[in-house]
């Protein structure tokens, strides 16, 4: 599904991602751990396609098209799906608008008819009991005065209505309660399937709990430094990040 | 017509035959106003920009023209009735070229003592509250174009609405020009009056029925009495080659709440002035505006709120999407005075600009001489907000329309709080159609 090969990339001239290759099939659940400042965020973005992000070098194939040559609509009708670490306030646009907007747009993208008000209304209800959201949430401007388990629950809404290829959960359990970060995993967990894939991107060990990867990758200075199965989260929990960088640096 | 002086005596000549046109009417007592307002006028100059008020705003424009006072036209009812909100069943009052068509106009029979009707009407009958109040807020001795509208003060609207009483459906009141390829003046001149624990909204829409060149120099007075509630929108549509000088001047007893809405969309150059002063103590004062311009518009609001007695509160906000090579100017001073204990002031003016050819000049000015006061004011000019950008194209939704969703969101900040649904799904309407292209 995805192939990133021998990514760099350029934040304010500074080089984060130096050389990153992964590739994650259809199905499969990859978790991306790494100490602060490693560049997990930064490759998050670059796949969404954000703009101050500036790609040096390498590739990146989604579903055999070539990802950095699309806009960030275009990723995101391709099946991409980016929860972001900081979920944007857009006082005065409704959640309801913001969805039925998106999901009719990449349903336009791909031939697909658009949702009338009742069927999406209809889908949109499902949804959210998937993510046990309060119905009051929906008129109120997007993330809009949300706290913060509010705004990454309202992140998976969006994710289990827009039902992308890929997702990419940047961070989404950071600053999470534990009833919270249950109820955003059991979104998670519900929503996957034989044709989805998921990337965790996370610091702690805690999310893994309960959503399962199938393998684990540490990065490290803008590199995978190491990639196991979900026990290597577990080594990472108990010893913390501190000897893979003495490992590193001997090799 | 190039020179200033050549101008003034232009209008100063069109008053003899305005005057001549009054008949009987000139004998009344108002008309010693309008004498001393001509007066004045001839003694003030048209505003340059090293006038500290018209800094930014240059009207050499419109003073390239020499104005014609408008002459009455007619208007059949097909071409008046797309601009009434049809499902408002209230009073209407329709104005072609500044003077009151009775046959387009739709006025109720009221034996509760509830008046709405034409200036002109009021003037003849020679009403109590034209003496009252005609004149008495708008000050001619200072502002040359409130000379200019006291001097030729003929028709306008007029509401009144006496104590205990309440105007349930909104008055509408259309003013529409028809240039007929004439370079016209039209004057509408405005008084609506409430009295003690009444209630009244009030819609104007000022229009244009062609593309000619022409002036609206409009005053209106109002007055709020006590524990009195007014609700006034001011909708500007007028050509993109016409002139609008406005001056709204509100004068507020005890207890009374004014809210107003002041949304300007035409002009190659509008300008608007809206004044409002707390005579008591307990009052309430809601200015919030929006403006949208594109091409070589100029738009100006000058807000002065006088808080001249203790416990009122005033909310201001004005919005503006300026576009192409268009400028706005805001200019919103409060002023405390010293007696004016526990004030609540805020004021906001958020602006957005989509090319790099438009402009905002915008200057908070809170005057404050009380200390147990609450006041705070915010000024922004930006761009449309990158992150929100990226965060919808995330969701798929392309460039330009996510730029719509959040240009629309901007605006209607301003709209939603609009009571009346009519005109708020109108406006909602006109953003729509300019921004989700």
């Amino acid at each position: 599904m995805l192939e990133i090969k021998n990514l760099h990339a350029n934040v304010g001239g500074k080089e984060i991602l130096k050389g990153i290759d992964l590739t994650v099939n259809t199905g499969e659940v990859h978790a991306i751990m790494g100490p602060n400042g490693s560049g997990k965020s930064t490759l998050a973005q670059v796949l969404a396609g954000r703009k101050e992000y500036e790609v040096t070098k390498g590739e990146v194939i989604f579903n055999g098209k070539n990802l950095l040559e699309l806009s960030p609509e275009d990723r995101a009708r391709e099946g991409i799906f980016l929860a972001f670490q900081y979920p944007v306030e857009i006082p005065g646009v409704s959640n309801v608008n913001l969805l039925k907007t998106a999901i009719n747009e990449i349903r336009k993208y791909n031939s697909e008819e658009e949702l009338d008000a009742m069927e999406f209304m209809t889908l949109l209800k499902k949804k959210m009991k998937l993510v046990e959201m309060d119905q009051s949430l929906l008129s109120r401007s997007v993330n809009d005065g949300f706290s913060g388990g509010e705004k990454k629950r309202n992140e998976i809404l969006q994710m289990a209505v827009l039902e992308p290829k890929l997702s990419i959960l940047d961070e989404t359990d950071s600053g999470l309660d534990i009833d919270a970060l249950r109820i955003v995993a059991n979104g998670v967990n519900k929503l996957k399937s034989p044709d989805r894939s998921t990337i965790v991107v996370t610091h702690y060990q805690r999310l893994l709990n309960y959503i399962v990867p199938d393998y684990v990758h540490v990065l490290y200075n803008g590199k995978i430094v190491k990639s196991g199965t979900k026990e290597l989260a577990l080594e990472l929990e108990a010893k913390g990040y501190d000897w893979l960088k003495e490992q590193k640096e001997f090799a | 017509m190039s020179n200033i002086l050549d101008i003034k005596n232009w209008y100063i000549k069109s008053f003899e035959s305005f005057e001549s046109s009054l008949n009987g009417e000139s004998s009344k007592p108002f008309h010693q106003i309008r004498k001393e307002a001509m007066e004045k006028f001839s003694q003030l100059n048209f505003p340059t920009t090293h006038d500290e008020d018209w800094r930014f705003t240059n009207i050499a424009p419109l003073l390239k023209y020499n104005f014609e006072p408008a002459a009455m036209a007619e208007l059949k009812t097909q071409q008046t009735k797309n601009f009434l909100f049809e499902n408002l069943k209230g009073n209407t009052l329709i104005f072609v070229n500044g003077f009151f068509i009775p046959k387009l106009s739709h006025v109720k029979k009221s034996n509760d003592g509830i008046i709405v009707c034409s200036l002109a009407n009021q003037l003849k009958n020679g009403s109590p509250v034209i003496s009252q109040h005609l004149g008495k807020y708008a000050n001619h001795r200072e502002q040359i174009f409130t000379a200019l509208s006291t001097a030729f003060t003929r028709d306008g609207a007029f509401i009144y609405v006496p104590d205990n009483k309440i105007l349930e459906e909104p008055v509408q009141i259309l003013f529409i020009t028809t240039t007929s390829n004439k370079n016209i003046l039209s004057q509408p001149r405005n008084l609506y009056v409430t009295g003690t624990n009444s209630q009244v909204s009030i819609i104007e829409r000022y229009l244009s029925l062609d593309d000619g060149v022409y002036f609206t120099n409009v005053v209106t007075e109002i007055y709020a009495g006590e524990n009195s509630i007014i609700n006034h929108i001011k909708l500007q549509e007028e050509n993109l080659k016409a002139f609008h000088i406005s001056r709204t001047e509100v004068d507020q007893e005890k207890g009374s709440n004014f809210t107003s809405y002041s949304i300007s969309l035409g002009g190659e150059i509008a300008r608007h002035d809206i004044n409002a002063r707390f005579n008591d103590e307990g009052s309430e004062c809601n200015l919030n505006g929006l403006f949208l311009l594109t091409g070589n518009q100029l738009f100006d609001t000058h807000s002065l709120i006088d808080h001249a007695k203790p416990n009122c509160s005033s909310h201001e906000k004005y919005k503006g999407i300026l576009d192409d090579t268009s400028h706005g100017v805001f200019n919103g001073k409060v002023i405390v005075r010293r007696d004016a204990q526990k004030t609540n002031a805020f004021q906001e003016n958020k602006n957005i600009i989509l090319s790099n050819g438009a402009l905002i000049n915008t200057k908070p000015q809170l005057e404050i001489f009380a200390d147990d006061v609450k006041c705070s004011h915010g000024a922004t000019i930006g761009q449309l907000d990158e992150d929100a950008m990226f965060y919808l194209k995330s969701r798929g939704i392309g460039e330009e329309k996510a730029k719509a969703i959040l240009i629309h969101a901007f605006a209607s900040d301003v709209v939603r709080t609009i009571k009346i649904e009519e005109v708020k799904k109108y406006l909602e309407e006109v953003l729509e159609k300019r921004f989700n292209k």
